[in-house]
């Protein structure tokens, strides 16, 4: 039962500590990808496309066992969490940046016809309207990631997938571990689709 | 969400620029040296991969990926079709559950449970099966909302023309939503190719587990990997590459 336990709190704290991690690199690539200097903007876009385009399990298994191998030595949980934050990091750029986007130009053009800097435009005028619109997009990347977090157990972190396939070698009882992992998969997401719903409500 | 620049912000871009090419070189120089130290730059060690046997395996790998990958997607485009022209409460359920249970949970239940209730499929449906039951919810969602982009106003003129209900479908609904789901369609394919990545857990022969099989043969992990990563990030930008151009050039004919 202590293995249940386990896989439980590990694949909490896998998405929770990711998601943040996702969150600030995240922000930090959008940012990138709509500063005025070109370059920088490239690098952005080349995050993106890298990160996106191979699987996260391909990452995994890079992190986790290739790693060592040039002498970066973490602990299993915190190489998993690096891989998955900055995978997720360029779903949450794109998410962020489409956010940005969806605020109508002539907005951005009334703010600066009134005088006020890029800065300013982008603190008072593009991001709150933005906010509100990035709200469901993350809360999709959060359930996304959550099921993400599942992939950590191939590479020997014991999350709840994980658990659910040992306990079941043991108990042979696989209608009951399975569906009861799978409940729990369920209500994370809920959890999460719930805390969109009130954080969109404060925004609006 | 800015002007034109003028001389001065240009200085400033270019400096900016300087800057930030000094930092990536740094950063880049940097993580070669903690390569090089572990004597992971050795041409000894990538020779291998200028190689036709290492190519043709993991060439035959990406196939099999391709193969799951269009056997899946067939499948769950089916699935996805059925689901989202009876919306009704079980469908709505299947996909809400599809769309928060990770798919490794559905391949260990293909994998270990199965199995003891006398269903033991061969390995590459082990792998496409939990894979399409997953997808298939996804392709419902863009299916449903592609059908809904079409403003109503579309179809009722259709009807008012005198067109049989399936004809207006045909001819004027499903044509409108196509083109509004194309870039939905295109992440799709491209996260489906990099799930059949799973064949890694269920020992199928795709590219990923091929390059776990080079690896332990030759013992070049960090280098099999990064070829098998650059491999998928080609084919994948390829796909979407080719779908923007289909995209632009529809674009252009409809009008």
């Amino acid at each position: 039962m202590s293995l249940v336990l386990e896989g439980f709190l590990n694949t909490v704290a896998l998405t929770l500590l990711s998601f943040a991690g996702a969150l600030l690199a995240g922000l930090l690539v959008a940012v990138l990808r709509i500063v005025p200097v070109p370059l920088l903007r490239g690098v952005g876009a080349v995050y993106v496309e890298v990160w996106r385009n191979i699987p996260l399990l391909a990452w995994l298994v890079l992190f986790v066992f290739g790693l060592p191998e040039v002498g970066v030595k973490m602990p299993l949980f915190w190489t998993a969490f690096t891989a998955i934050a900055l995978y997720e990091a360029a779903f949450v750029a794109e998410a962020l940046r489409s956010g940005v986007n969806s605020v109508a130009a002539g907005q951005g053009e009334a703010a600066r016809a009134l005088g006020l800097s890029f800065r300013q435009t982008l603190r008072h005028v593009i991001l709150p309207q933005a906010a509100r619109r990035v709200v469901q997009p993350l809360a999709n990347i959060a359930i996304a990631l959550t099921m993400a977090t599942a992939l950590a157990g191939v590479v020997g972190v014991v999350d709840m997938t994980r658990a659910a396939q040992r306990i079941n070698l043991e108990l042979a009882q696989p209608l009951l571990v399975f569906t009861g992992v799978g409940l729990c998969y369920l209500v994370m997401a809920a959890g999460i689709g719930f805390g969109a719903r009130v954080l969109e409500r404060r925004l609006a | 969400m800015f002007d034109a620049p003028g001389p001065r912000f240009r200085r400033r871009v270019f400096w900016v620029s300087v800057v930030s090419v000094v930092v990536l070189a740094g950063l880049l120089a940097l993580g070669l040296r903690q390569f090089a130290a572990g004597g992971q730059l050795d041409p000894v060690r990538w020779r291998p991969y200028l190689t036709w046997p290492v190519w043709r395996y993991l060439l035959g790998g990406l196939w099999s990926t391709v193969v799951a990958a269009f056997a899946t997607g067939v499948l769950a485009m089916a699935g996805g079709l059925l689901l989202a022209l009876r919306p009704n409460r079980f469908t709505r359920a299947y996909a809400e559950v599809m769309r928060t249970v990770p798919v490794l949970l559905l391949v260990y239940v293909m994998l270990f449970v199965l199995p003891s209730f006398g269903v033991n499929l061969p390995l590459f449906w082990k792998l496409v099966v939990p894979l399409a039951l997953s997808h298939a919810a996804s392709y419902a969602v863009i299916f449903r909302a592609g059908v809904e982009s079409v403003d109503p106003g579309q179809r009722e003129a259709g009807l008012s023309l005198g067109m049989a209900h399936g004809v207006v479908t045909r001819f004027v609904v499903l044509p409108q939503a196509v083109r509004h789901m194309t870039p939905l369609l295109v992440t799709q394919a491209v996260s489906l190719l990099k799930d059949t990545s799973l064949g890694y857990v269920v020992s199928y022969t795709e590219l990923l587990f091929n390059g776990r099989v080079l690896a332990n043969y030759n013992g070049l992990l960090i280098q099999t990997f990064i070829v098998v990563a650059f491999i998928y990030l080609v084919v994948n930008l390829a796909l979407s590459r080719l779908a923007h151009r289909l995209e632009a050039s529809r674009a252009r004919t409809a009008r």
